[in-house]
This record gives structure tokens, C-alpha cells and sequence, in this order.
């Protein structure tokens, strides 16, 4: 489904991404894991095409495209749906507007016709509902005044109600209460399915006590050097990141 | 003859409607044609008409209407679609009792034409109007008080608590040849009074008259005014408004200042805090494009200790459309305690379009909180990105971005027709690029969504 081949990216002339290779099959939960500065934000901000991110040499294909050369919108329109660690507000953008217009642009892209409202309006109060969030939010602007909880929690309805096939969530973890975490998580839960592929980035094993990977890379100073299965996780947990590092020196 | 005399030739046109005049507002008129005379249009050599040149009135020929006559059909879908509004409305100045409607006028409230407020009792009325916004406020207040023959009078006696909202509604036709009025507004709002006064400016497409409204508002001690200075006037008029308020103790003045037609537009708005606890919001909306004139003009004197004020102007300005924005805020020696915000911000969709923006403060008290600010500029790219990253391609998202950006200030709007419709309008003009038809729509969905939303409360009850 996604594929990095030897990625190197550079950030203002210096190189962040040192030739990561990455593969995730349909149905896969992935997590990235690693010390600050190991270049996961890169990564993440790269797969969205965010500005600034200079890649050098490698690949990104995502069911057989290049990624590289498709505009940031053909990303989402294809599937490829970013979950942000600091989510933007979006002044005066209310949030219904904006869940409607990025569903019919995904459907235009597919060449399906707009969803009738009704239609619209049920999906999204289902969802709405299932991430404990009160109707009134889609009158809200975009991420405006939000809670870090809140803003955590509009990342996975967008998700729910514009169903990607590989959703990435940049450290969706971070600044979330226990409780915002579980039902963060159990939306990301409902989002596993045979055919789609979900890949998180994290700095804390924590996330993953409540979303179980099937597989966990370590990445540390631009590439990944180690795999393994969610008990990779528990050793980084209780040994830190240190061991990998000079296990990986070596 | 000067540009002047040849505007002052139009008075004895009325002469024999002016025979029967008490013989104050025969003085009031003679003061009015003395005072505009010896001030003159202003030209850009002063500095509050700096950006504005006002030639395109100073050397037009306008007549003067003599009839109201309008299709009641056409009114009606040039009308605010208010279901129960209090409404007079003139025709090229002249008053239409047959598209005015005040059938829901409450006890305690008069809204009357002042030509009858002046033939019923012209006395009670003489002691209030132009006590503000007066021959010195400008030449073009004085070139009102020469011609002013009709207008709006409210009134609301004290505690009168007015839900329906009150609309005085200028038609402007499209005549054969252009015409000039000079209609006058008088509030006056009794203690603890509150009511929502809306000021409408439309008409024909074609037309191309000039309209110069002169309006006031008294404001008694703890009086709530919400007032609209709403400006769908047809693309080729040339529109004047000069709006003073007077605010007692604990009296709170909303205006919602929205300007989206006009080829020369000119607003003046003047907020006098006289007294403690006395607030003041103003919002203002423009939206000029093609060669559009749009320049706003506001004033606020904190005349007291504890008067806050609070302004927000956001203009969007595309082809060659030019807008300016002068807000000045006052604070009087003494008048410690007060609070006062301002910020103006503005979007050019286009580099040949044009925005002047100054905001002033002038401070003679050390207990005073203000702050104030201008913006011009560009959309927030990461806000582009961030709805990109979401499937929205580009034209798209920045029109959503240009329509949130004028929706800012259309938030603070509580009657829901007017915000609808301002959006609408908005969404209607932004540049094809932006795929309006998908914007309007998701605003349609918006309202259907609201529908169900009621129509589900109705099943629950």
C-alpha cells in the first residue's frame, strides 16, 4: 500500500532523513517510535507535502503513485489522510463546511456525485456521537479555542467520516488526559479494517497500550534500525531508546 | 456658478411644499445652504477626504424625485426577508406608505415619515433634530440640513423593549435622469428602551443616484441600539452616510456597518461615550471590486471614566476596487478606566486593488486600556495547507478562507436572514476561481441541516 524506498530529506540544507525504507501491507497497524529529533516529524510532514522538506534522493509510492508528485489535495483524494500533532485552527471555517467540501472533493475524485445533505447529516452525527463530541461542534470554526483533547479528537472524526485507506496520526497521543486518550484510541480502533492501513508516530509506548501494532519501528537519527512486534514496544518502554541506538552503532 | 450654487439651484424646485414649513426648519434650511456653501465639497487637500475624491457628486446634475412610485413586486424582492419587521420605505427619498409597513408597531414606539412627524407636531420634534450630526459635522451634513425634507423618526418611550426590527428601507430607481435625496434619521431611544434599527440600501441595477443620509441617535440612560448601515445600494450610486450617537450612562450601541454595493460610498460614524458604563461595539464588513469606492470613517470619543469600546473592520478588496478605513478612538482628559479595542484588517484579491488604513488613538488619560491594529495581507498559508491536507484543493480552499474571513464579523449578527444573506452575497461575488457554486451550497446544506435539527426538536416535544 505505502511504500518508502531510502527516503533522504533535507530541512533547510540539513539532512533529517537519511535513507528510510518503510513498507505497509493493506490491514496493517504500524508505529514509529523514537528519541526527539530521529526525524519522525519529517517523515509525517513529507508523506503530506508540507513546504520546506527538500527530499534528495528515494521514493514514496502509495498503491503504485508516486506521492512525490502528486498535489497535497491528490494525496487526500487517493486516501492518504494525515492526523496532525498540532492541529490549525481555522478561523471562521466552521467545521461542518469543511467535513462537507473535503467528502465531496474525495468523491469528485472518484468521479462519484456529491452525498445528498440528509444523507451528510446522518453520517456525521453518528460520528459525531461515537467520538462523545456534542452536535453544536460543527457550528464551530475549525479547531478554534479547542482543547488539545478536542483538537485530538476533530484529527479522528475527520478520519471516521472521510474513511482513508492508510490514515497517519503524528503523535496523536500527545497532550491528551486518559480519558481523551481512550476515546482517541477507540476511534482509531474502529478505523482497522482488512483493507486499510494505519500508521502512527509516537514518541511514548503509552498509545500503544491502547492501539496494539502489529508492527513497531524504531527510528532513530534518519533511518529505521529496528523492527519488530508490539513486544519492541515494551522493551523500548522499560530499556529506553539508548540500547538501539548503540546496538545500531555497532 | 460653483460646483456648490449649482447643487443650492435644486432648493426652490420644492418651493411650494417649503411655504408650509414651521419657521425653524425654513432657518434650519437657510443655515444648512449658508454652511455648505462656505465649507464647499471637500477635496483631498483635507485631511479626513484625503483618500475619497468626491467629484463624481461635487460636478454631477441631480434632480430631485417627485414621486414614490415603485412596482410593489420588484419592492418586495428587493425587501429583507424579515417575517415580522417594522418598515418604512422610501423611493429616491420620497416617503412610499404603500411599500411601508407598521403593523406591528408595539405600544411606546413611534416610527413615523418626519414629514408627518413635523405636520403632527413639529415642535416636539424641532428640540431634538440635528442637536447631533449637525451643519458642522460636514459639508455634507450641512448640504443635508439645506435639502432635508423627509426621513425616519423613532422613538421609544422608556423600558420599551421593541423585538420586531425596525427598517427603514432607501429604494433607489433607476431614472432617466439621476437624482439626488437627503433623508434624515432620528433615534431617539428612552431609558432602558432597546430596539434593532436597520438602515437598507437598495434598489434598481441600473440606477445611478446620490443619497445623503444624515442620521442620530440618542441613546438615555441604559438604552440598548442595535443598528444595521446595510448597503446593497445598486453599483452605480453614489451614497453618503454621516450617523452621530449620543450614549448616556449604561447605554450599549451595536452597529453592524456592511457595505457590498456603491460606486462611492462614504460612511461617517461618530459614538460620543458621555457617560459611565456607556459601550460601544462597531463592526464593519466591505466588500468592493470592479472600480468600487468604498471609505469608512469612524470616531469614538470617550468622553467618560469606564466607557469601553470595541471595533472590528474587515474589508476584501479585488479588480481595482479601493477601500479606506480611518477608525479613531479618543480618550478625554479624566476619563480614566476605559477600555478600548480596534483592528481593521484587509484582503486584496487583486495587486491592482488598493486599501488605506489608519488606525489613530490619541490618549489623555494614563488609566486606559487600548490597543489597536491593521492588518493587510494574504490568506494564512498553513490554514491553505491544512485544508488542502483534507482533499480541498486550492481555489477552493482559499475561498472558503475568504468567505470564513468575512464571516468574522457577520458572527457577531444576531438576525440570522441578514447574516444569511450577507454570506450569501459574499460567497456570490468572491472570483470564479474560488468555486463558489460547491461553497454556496455547503452553505445551503448548512441551513437544511439547521432545519432538521428543529424538525427533530418538534418530534421530541
Amino acid at each position: 500500500m505505502l511504500e518508502v524506498k531510502d527516503l533522504h530529506v533535507c530541512v533547510e540544507g540539513s539532512e533529517i532523513l537519511k535513507g528510510l525504507s518503510l513498507t505497509i501491507l493493506p490491514g496493517e497497524v504500524h508505529a514509529i517510535m523514537g528519541p526527539n529529533g530521529a526525524g519522525k516529524s519529517t517523515l509525517s510532514a513529507v508523506i503530506a507535502g508540507k513546504d520546506g522538506y527538500e527530499v534528495t534522493s528515494g521514493t514514496i509510492t502509495f498503491e503504485g503513485r508516486d506521492v512525490l508528485d502528486m498535489e497535497i489535495e491528490e494525496r487526500a483524494q487517493a486516501g492518504l489522510l494525515m492526523g496532525f500533532q498540532y492541529p490549525v485552527e481555522i478561523p471562521g471555517v466552521k467545521n461542518i463546511y469543511l467535513l462537507k467540501a473535503a467528502l465531496n472533493a474525495q468523491r469528485a475524485a472518484r468521479g462519484e456525485g456529491e452525498m445528498p445533505a440528509p444523507e451528510f447529516m446522518k453520517l456525521v452525527k453518528e460520528k459525531l456521537a461515537y467520538m462523545k463530541m456534542d452536535p453544536s461542534f460543527l457550528q464551530r470554526a475549525v479547531n478554534e479555542g479547542f482543547s488539545g483533547g478536542e483538537k485530538k479528537r476533530n484529527e479522528i472524526l475527520q478520519m471516521l467520516i472521510l474513511e482513508p485507506k492508510l490514515a497517519m496520526l503524528d503523535e496523536i497521543d500527545s497532550g491528551l488526559d486518559i480519558d481523551a486518550m481512550k476515546i482517541v484510541a477507540e476511534g482509531v480502533n474502529s478505523l482497522r479494517q482488512a483493507d486499510r492501513a494505519i500508521l502512527m508516530v509516537t514518541h511514548y509506548q503509552r498509545l500503544l497500550d491502547y492501539i496494539t501494532p502489529d508492527k513497531v519501528h524504531v527510528l532513530v537519527d534518519g533511518r529505521i534500525v529496528k523492527s519488530g512486534d508490539k513486544n519492541l514496544a515494551l522493551e523500548l518502554e522499560s530499556r529506553g531508546y539508548e540500547w538501539v541506538v548503540e546496538e545500531s552503532a555497532a | 456658478m460653483s460646483e456648490e450654487q449649482s447643487f443650492l439651484e435644486r432648493l426652490p424646485a420644492r418651493g411650494e411644499a417649503r411655504d408650509a414649513e414651521p419657521t425653524w426648519v425654513a432657518a434650519r434650511r437657510q443655515a444648512g445652504a449658508a454652511r455648505f456653501e462656505a465649507l464647499g465639497f471637500p477635496t483631498k487637500r483635507d485631511e479626513q477626504w484625503k483618500y475619497t475624491d468626491v467629484r463624481r457628486i461635487s460636478q454631477g446634475r441631480f434632480a430631485l424625485a417627485d414621486n414614490a412610485d415603485f412596482s410593489p413586486g420588484q419592492a418586495a424582492a428587493l425587501t429583507l426577508p424579515l417575517a415580522s419587521a417594522i418598515r418604512l420605505t422610501f423611493v429616491d427619498g420620497v416617503f412610499s406608505a404603500e411599500l411601508s409597513d407598521l403593523a406591528a408597531l408595539p405600544a411606546g414606539v413611534t416610527v413615523e415619515p418626519l414629514s408627518q412627524a413635523l405636520s403632527d407636531n413639529h415642535e416636539a420634534v424641532g428640540g431634538v433634530l440635528g442637536r447631533l450630526t449637525g451643519v458642522d459635522f460636514s459639508p455634507f451634513a450641512a448640504l443635508n440640513t439645506a435639502f432635508s425634507e423627509e426621513g425616519a423618526v423613532i422613538r421609544l418611550a422608556p423600558g420599551t423593549v421593541v423585538e420586531a426590527p425596525i427598517v427603514v428601507q432607501f429604494l433607489s430607481r433607476a431614472n432617466a435622469e439621476p437624482v439626488m435625496c437627503h433623508p434624515r434619521v432620528l433615534i431617539q431611544a428612552g431609558a432602558r428602551s432597546e430596539a434593532t434599527v436597520i438602515e437598507h440600501f437598495v434598489g434598481e441595477t441600473d440606477a445611478a443616484n446620490f443619497t445623503n443620509v444624515v442620521a442620530e441617535a440618542l441613546l438615555e440612560r441604559g438604552a440598548i441600539l442595535t443598528h444595521y448601515n446595510l448597503q446593497e445600494a445598486p453599483l452605480g450610486d453614489l451614497l453618503v452616510t454621516s450617523l452621530q450617537v449620543d450614549q448616556g450612562r449604561d447605554s450599549r450601541f451595536t452597529s453592524f456597518n456592511v457595505n457590498l454595493g456603491g460606486a462611492l460610498v462614504r460612511n461617517d460614524l461618530v459614538s460620543e461615550l458621555n457617560a459611565e458604563g456607556a459601550e460601544a461595539h462597531l463592526y464593519g464588513l466591505f466588500y468592493a471590486q470592479g472600480r468600487q469606492h468604498v471609505d469608512n470613517h469612524t470616531l469614538v470619543n470617550h468622553n467618560a471614566p469606564h466607557t469601553i469600546s470595541n471595533e472590528n473592520y474587515k474589508g476584501i478588496l479585488d479588480d481595482r476596487a479601493r477601500g479606506v478605513f480611518n477608525g479613531k478612538v479618543v480618550v478625554k482628559r479624566d476619563s480614566q478606566k476605559i477600555e478600548a479595542d480596534q483592528s481593521n484588517a484587509n484582503l486584496l484579491l487583486s495587486d491592482r486593488a488598493e486599501i488605506d488604513t489608519k488606525p489613530e488613538l490619541e490618549i489623555y488619560a494614563d488609566d486606559v486600556k487600548c490597543s489597536h491594529g491593521a492588518t493587510t495581507g494574504q490568506l494564512d498559508e498553513e490554514a491553505v495547507f491544512a485544508l488542502r491536507t483534507r482533499g480541498l484543493d486550492e481555489q477552493t480552499a482559499r475561498g472558503l478562507l475568504t468567505l470564513a474571513f468575512a464571516g468574522e464579523v457577520m458572527d457577531r449578527v444576531t438576525l440570522d436572514a441578514i447574516a444569511e444573506r450577507v454570506e450569501r452575497a459574499v460567497a456570490g461575488k468572491l472570483p470564479e476561481r474560488f468555486n463558489l457554486t460547491g461553497l454556496v451550497e455547503v452553505a445551503a446544506l448548512e441551513q437544511a441541516g439547521h432545519a432538521q435539527e428543529e424538525g427533530g426538536h418538534d418530534r421530541d416535544g
